[in-house]
């Protein structure tokens, strides 16, 4: 019997060599960010921990409640700093020079193919995309892997996703996803790995990839992953040219849970409706749905082709009057990129304000957080009862074009209302 | 070990948003954010709850973020056990790891609101003594029934480290 791609990772990082039913894995990389690892480090001295297992592989990358919002926030990035340099941690990160964890990890190259990455954060799940095995963890099971190197964890069943056909325009990486998570639902995936594969998956850009693999957990999977190719290859060139890159794949007889199909030639921009993101419909049906505030950002999709898109529907337009639109490039580097390519420019000219990098108003943080009776389309990952703010807001979820487009015309809009077809 | 106490009912998909919201993540305070859980889906929750009472849920109870915070909350307002139809992964995992005393249980659409409960943990029961029916959890594979026993996932790699 032949084993699936993240059955090959997990064996090769299993402590005894073995792959059982759990297994205590040796971890390349763990990090935690400025609200989950403050809990870590008061597990870590708590247990009287006095070493960490190596100081280049453990992170802090602060991006939630920063640029600080308060002095709690503040408090909380000092705590991370002051641990970092008493233990002698590298890579602590503050939003300037990181923006959001799961856009700067891979852009960083501090990650590779066939890694095992965790990090106290839900949407670890996002470097899958790498090629490489990324799990979401607790706050303990951090203070845990900084003084082992280690975590234990229940070798998961795979579901395999095959995607066949031809992207229409206007459908990327979170149209795909969002359907997928409509389909199977916000459990249909419970504990089990999304494989995301099939030619739509291989013409994907490396940016539709990470934002397919970071809604995983939307399905509750336990992490989402893309077989590395040329593209893959092409991209960890740019971040860190001296890796090493084996091209692991699954084998033709790998045992799978259960394979899905989806041909993706008809599928129309997809919208999530409030308040679970398997609320899915197609952008149509929600012409008349009309909104207070637009977010384009977050670690699913903040990265230079979806502020490219974004460019791209609104230029020469305006933003419609009384609605905000906030514009979050996830990291200082798409920030600098965006800003050369002039994304920003178009951007800013069409009504949107650009905020600095951070997980802001996804989590109804900081820096867009909705009143009672708010309605916001984001390019985000979640929309829960009060995610963004009030317990009566309503949160749609879309990809950069829909969530544009709707901050054109003050409701929910397909780009085609706007534009000519590409 | 037995705990008995009333019954907190929640429906399928509680998200770690409404089991503390984002806002207070800042705070490592159980207390604290013990005093803010549910507050988005149930205003007043954390008044309400005596020490020692139970949460009884549906289908992927604390889906959504890894928040350890999640069941710390739920721990500093003073529930004693959350039982449920499936847990999602992270938040089952942080439960374990920080002891908070979860169970599955395929049939707790059965078990009503304010129905009182004597839960046997070591033999996997849950007597509910309004409905006057015995139900049964799933067991915990052995490698989590070690570290559940150990009192959570830092003793357990200390004792550990001690053989």
């Amino acid at each position: 019997m032949g084993k699936t791609i993240i059955e090959k990772i997990l064996q090769k990082h299993s402590s005894s060599g073995k792959l059982e039913d759990f297994i205590y894995a040796k971890v390349d990389f763990c990090f935690g960010n400025d609200i989950t690892a403050p809990l870590s480090v008061k597990e870590f001295k708590k247990a009287g921990f006095d070493s960490v297992f190596d100081t280049k592989k453990i992170g802090f990358i602060c991006d939630h409640f920063v640029p600080a919002r308060d002095l709690k926030a503040a408090n909380n990035v000092k705590l991370l700093r002051e641990f970092s340099k008493k233990f002698k941690i590298k890579h602590f990160y503050d939003i300037d020079k990181c923006g959001i964890e799961h856009a700067f990890l891979p852009e960083s190259g501090l990650i590779k193919p066939g890694e095992l990455v965790i990090g106290a954060d839900s949407h670890t799940c996002t470097y899958g995309a790498l090629g490489l095995a990324s799990f979401g963890v607790g706050s303990t099971d951090l203070a845990g892997a900084m003084k082992e190197g280690k975590l234990w964890l229940k070798v998961p069943e795979t579901i395999k996703f095959v995607y066949e056909g031809e992207l229409p325009a206007w459908v990327g990486g979170k149209d795909l996803i969002l359907h997928t998570i409509g389909k199977i639902g916000v459990d249909g995936a419970l504990y089990t790995v999304m494989e995301f594969c099939g030619p739509a998956i291989r013409k994907l850009s490396m940016d539709d990839r990470f934002t397919m693999c970071n809604m995983a957990i939307e399905a509750g999977g336990k992490t989402g992953i893309i077989a590395p190719d040329e593209k893959t290859v092409s991209y960890m060139k740019k971040v860190n040219p001296k890796t090493k890159i084996r091209l692991e794949k699954s084998d033709p007889d790998a045992a799978y849970k259960e394979i899905i199909k989806i041909n993706v030639t008809n599928l129309k921009p997809q919208v999530s409706c409030p308040h679970l993101p398997s609320n899915v419909s197609d952008v149509d049906k929600l012409k008349k749905v009309k909104v207070d505030q637009v977010v384009v950002g977050s670690c699913t999709n903040g990265r230079l082709s979806d502020l490219e898109i974004a460019a791209r529907v609104v230029k020469g337009k305006k933003v419609k009057k009384s609605l905000r639109a906030i514009v979050f490039p996830a990291t200082p580097n798409i920030y600098r990129q965006a800003y050369k390519k002039k994304y920003l420019e178009i951007l800013h000219e069409a009504g949107f304000i650009i905020s600095p990098p951070t997980c802001g108003p996804c989590l109804g943080g900081h820096a867009g957080v909705l009143d009672k009776g708010e309605v916001a389309i984001a390019t985000t990952n979640r929309n829960f009862v009060g995610r963004m703010g009030h317990p009566e807001s309503f949160v749609y979820l879309s990809g950069p074009a829909v969530a544009a487009a709707s901050a054109i015309t003050g409701r929910i809009t397909h780009p085609d209302e706007i534009l000519k077809r590409r | 070990m037995i705990i008995k106490g009333k019954v907190h009912k929640f429906g399928d998909n509680i998200n770690t948003d409404d089991i503390i919201a984002a806002k207070y993540l800042d705070s490592q305070d159980h207390i604290f954010l013990g005093s803010k859980a549910m507050e988005n889906i149930d205003p007043g929750f954390s008044k309400r709850v005596q020490k020692g009472e139970i949460i009884v849920a549906g289908k992927n109870f604390g889906c959504g973020s890894s928040r350890e915070h999640a069941p710390w909350a739920l721990k500093g307002c003073g529930i004693s056990i959350v039982i449920a139809e499936s847990f999602a992964r992270i938040f089952y995992r942080n439960s374990i790891n920080v002891g908070l005393v979860i169970m599955v249980c395929s049939q707790t659409s059965k078990i009503n609101a304010g129905d009182n409960l004597k839960v046997d943990l070591t033999q996997g029961l849950i007597y509910d003594q309004e409905l006057k029916k015995e139900f049964k959890s799933e067991t915990f594979p052995s490698f989590m029934q070690e570290i559940i026993t150990s009192g959570g996932l830092i003793n357990w790699i200390k004792r550990k480290k001690k053989k």
